[in-house]
């Protein structure tokens, strides 16, 4: 009796999706929206797309309502109430609930990014057991009830057994039907994210809003392109260690900076825990680029070399502008490690560029 | 998805109950159309109640996003809808599968109510009765059109009209301005279109030569008396453009289509009070005097003061048609009307009111004159009315009504008094033309330059300008010209405009042409 409604929906999806586009860059800097991720949906305000009309304009607000309460109290719940204005929609802002995937999608269509192709023979492939059949043999703890008890209510009723005022069911064994299981091949990639964030003194709260920024939209398009992603954090000042995904956006610590403590962690971690011929590694590295010595950025330069860009897919290094120190090691990387084309640097500044930073790091579709 | 005829049909057991409701909703003199009920579960009904509780729509986002709003509102459990019926001949009405019989009886007794309502109330008796056919004709045309002329292009004409979706004139059913029959009498002296003779193809350029036709109708266009003025301001704006914009055949049919619509929808808009208490006095009354059986009790009692519940900043149409229609078969079976009682400030003297002769016969219930009282109310009052005439300081009073107002300092709505008059004069004007500013036509031809004019009459609270100047965007859309629209802003009289590139806005001083009509 119903149709059309399906059709409507997705065209009202689909122009919500066009106004996020539109707005992407402005969305990009948002970060109230982080911590609302580990839902599948989050929920977003747009525009209201609602047609304009003619209506009344803000020297309504006033009403009835009714309760108790002398003047002076507070009238209001949210402040919806029938004011004259009629605005029974609510104000003007629409929220709607994107999922994190449709979110990467917009993302990817926008910033023109190609879907990311796995390394062919990291495809491994998994068998899972699947229960999706039903046998008549079986041990009792895959007892189908609900069949099994239907099958008996039938058969008593066919035979006369049922008496309704004692609807006592008891099974007979050709009533018991089982769960049965199926093995099946599903291919399999996967990935592991390993963040490295710089922690010293010269890293500041608004740094890390960056990286934080700048880490979930990473995190979103790589669990876009790879089922089973894996996240690793890894902070540093002159050593490094690895800590939650919690720590690692809010810890600070003091102290300078030695970057290679981190490269160093990295490459056990991999190497250690993720056999490169089965994963698809992601390294990302933040920080304002102020080391402490010239000598330890080149001795970076040669641990991504020789170790971290042969076994990872990327290296992203995203330089944040920060208020103390020279942001060298940026300048450092392009000089000794340029030709190396797993290796995708940024600079991020402000919000604004995180935008061209994303680009820049999956453009190449790797 | 299933169809009606198969899965949605009553149960044996529903509809014993609703032989049960009709037999005594006509007792006690309920006048209904035949309704029919359908079961659907949660999705259909949301689906339905997307459409605005019709099966079929024209395609349109508006209606998904309704659609995914119910959805989400009922996955988050805000609330559930119980009810659901339009109004047509027959009624259609919907009950959700799985709610509990108590429901189902409540629910069935409350859409007598409201069907008893669509029927007799005056407001109502313009409507088009075969809506429920109309509007899938609306929707078999507009898919028509969107085969011929592409989705984009009829969803944004659609979009645009929308817009303006809001300026018609509620009361214009009910006076008939042009002589039946329809079609304007198709005579050349009164159009602009120039004489034309009749002939082949091949002769028309000499019989017809473009060059007089077109000094022809230079010379009606000069001759004519205001172009396309209208003859008094016109509130129908919608009908205005439909007759005078230059619109393609299909966009002229969408844009009828929605004025047809939204005069469909405007009754509802007008009595929503009055329908809610009506619907919700008869679920009440039936339910309690006749259906309800003792283990159903506490479970009715719970659904339907949520029904009724109030809370702050919020007045509850359900709550406050009820307590009124209440109120005023109270008032009529003790006597405490009519022009004594109105003229008596003593609230002492009123609250013991009596009058010189009681009331004879029945005094409470069916055929009590507080009962016909409460049915002649139905049938002739909408909610502005309805309010004007029967709310009293005793009625606020015990309602706890009260007036609030926006506190700029605390961000926050506060309780301002309990005054009556205060009150009143706040919710005739939340009611008035159901929140919707007043819009006129004043010029047709505004500077003598096919510009379209428009007025806001102003009554107490500005237009919001941003709104203004987007719609005036998709006036200018479908006029074709330059469209402007005054109003008074912060007590000056603005003009705002937008001529097909640019909006402005301007004091309107003497300099200013002023439009053909004045607002009175």
């Amino acid at each position: 009796m119903i149709s059309g409604i399906t059709k409507d929906h997705q065209r009202f999806r689909n122009i919500i999706k066009g106004r996020i586009r539109k707005d992407l860059r402005r969305f990009l800097t948002r970060s109230e929206l982080i911590g609302r991720e580990g839902r599948k949906a989050i929920s977003i305000p747009v525009a209201d797309i609602d047609p304009p009309h003619f209506r009344y304009g803000d020297n309504s607000d006033s009403g009835v309502g009714s309760g108790d309460g002398k003047p002076g109290d507070q009238a209001d719940t949210q402040g919806d109430g029938v004011a004259p204005g009629g605005d029974q929609e609510g104000r003007h802002i629409l929220e709607v609930e994107v999922s994190l995937d449709e979110l990467a999608d917009i993302l990817g269509e926008e910033l023109q990014l190609p879907r990311i192709e796995p390394k062919g023979r990291k495809q491994i492939t998994s068998l899972k057991d699947r229960y999706i059949g039903i046998r008549q043999t079986g041990p009792e703890s895959l007892r189908h009830f609900k069949r099994t008890y239907r099958r008996a209510l039938r058969r008593q009723i066919m035979t006369g057994a049922y008496d309704p005022t004692n609807p006592s069911i008891i099974f007979e064994r050709g009533d018991k039907v089982f769960r049965s299981w199926k093995t099946v091949m599903s291919p399999q990639s996967n990935a592991v994210i390993l963040y490295m964030m710089d922690v010293s003194g010269s890293m500041g709260d608004e740094q890390k809003e960056l990286v934080r920024l700048e880490a979930f939209w990473i995190d979103a398009w790589l669990r876009r392109n790879y089922q089973g992603i894996e996240s690793r954090y890894i902070v540093h000042d002159v050593r490094a260690g690895e800590v939650d995904r919690d720590t690692f956006f809010r810890i600070r610590e003091d102290g300078g900076t030695r970057i290679s403590s981190a490269f160093k962690a990295a490459k056990d971690l991999i190497e250690n825990q993720y056999v490169a011929d089965e994963w698809n590694v992601y390294l990302f590295h933040f920080s304002d680029g102020d080391n402490s010595s010239e000598s330890d950025s080149r001795e970076c330069c040669n641990i991504l070399r020789d170790t971290l860009l042969p076994i990872s897919n990327m290296f992203g290094y995203c330089q944040v502008a920060s208020a103390y120190g020279s942001g060298n090691f940026i300048n450092t990387l392009h000089e000794h490690v340029a030709d190396e084309e797993k290796l995708v640097t940024s600079r991020v500044n402000t919000k604004d560029d995180i935008y061209d930073s994303i680009k820049a790091f999956f453009s190449a579709g790797k | 998805m299933s169809s009606p005829s198969t899965s949605s049909h009553l149960t044996d057991e529903l509809a014993k109950w609703r032989d049960i409701i009709i037999e005594y909703a006509r007792r006690e003199e309920l006048d209904f159309y035949e309704t029919i009920f359908e079961r659907l579960d949660i999705d259909q009904i949301n689906q339905v109640a997307a459409y605005g509780g019709f099966p079929q729509r024209y395609p349109h986002w508006r209606f998904g996003m309704a659609y995914e709003k119910l959805q989400r509102q009922h996955r988050y459990g805000l609330g559930k809808i119980y009810e659901m019926v339009i109004n047509n001949d027959p009624c259609y009405a919907y009950l959700l599968n799985d709610n509990a019989l108590v429901d189902q009886k409540t629910v069935m007794a409350h859409v007598y109510g409201h069907s008893d309502f669509f029927k007799n109330n005056i407001w109502f008796s313009k409507t088009n009765r075969r809506m429920m056919d109309e509007m899938a004709n609306h929707a078999t045309r507009v898919r028509r059109y969107i085969n011929r002329e592409g989705l984009e292009q009829v969803e944004s004409f659609i979009d645009t009209c929308l817009s303006i979706e809001n300026l018609i004139d509620p009361h214009s059913v009910f006076v008939m301005r042009k002589p039946p029959g329809g079609s304007k009498p198709v005579d050349s002296s009164q159009s602009n279109e120039p004489t034309r003779y009749p002939a082949k193809t091949y002769m028309d350029r000499y019989i017809n030569p473009p060059e007089k036709l077109a000094k022809e109708r230079q010379d009606r266009l000069d001759a004519a008396p205001g172009g396309t003025n209208p003859a008094s301001p016109v509130r129908d704006v919608l009908l205005f453009i439909l007759e005078n914009a230059p619109l393609q055949d299909w966009q002229a049919d969408i844009l009828a289509m929605i004025r047809e619509e939204a005069y469909y929808f405007a009754p509802q808009g007008q009595t929503k009070i009055m329908n809610e208490g009506w619907a919700s006095y008869w679920h009440s009354t039936i339910m309690t005097s006749y259906c309800l059986r003792d283990h159903e009790l506490v479970m009715y009692c719970d659904h339907h003061s949520g029904t009724l519940a109030t809370s702050p900043g919020r007045l509850n149409p359900y709550k406050l048609g009820i307590e009124l229609l209440r109120d005023i078969e109270r008032r009529w079976n003790t006597g405490r009307h009519g022009i004594e009682y109105d003229r008596c400030e003593d609230m002492e003297q009123r609250r013991k009111w009596q009058t010189m002769d009681p009331p004879t016969g029945r005094v409470v219930g069916r055929g009590s004159p507080g009962r016909e009282k409460i049915f002649e109310v139905r049938a002739t009052h909408n909610d502005v009315t309805f309010i004007d005439a029967f709310l009293t300081p005793e009625f606020v009073d015990d309602q706890k009504l009260y007036h609030y107002r926006y506190d700029p300092n605390t961000g926050r709505m506060v309780v301002v008094n309990r005054d009556f008059n205060k009150i009143k004069q706040q919710m005739l004007y939340m009611l008035t033309n159901h929140g919707q500013p007043y819009i006129y036509v004043l010029d047709g031809n505004y500077r003598n330059r096919g510009e379209l004019y428009l007025g806001h009459r102003h009554n107490g609270i500005d237009l919001q300008i941003k709104f203004a100047v987007e719609t005036l965007k998709n006036l200018h859309a479908l006029w074709g010209r330059p469209v402007h629209i005054q109003a008074l802003i912060d007590d000056d009289p603005m003009l705002f405009s937008y001529d097909g590139k640019q909006s402005t806005q301007q004091r309107i001083d003497k300099a200013l042409e002023s439009p053909a009509l004045a607002l009175n």
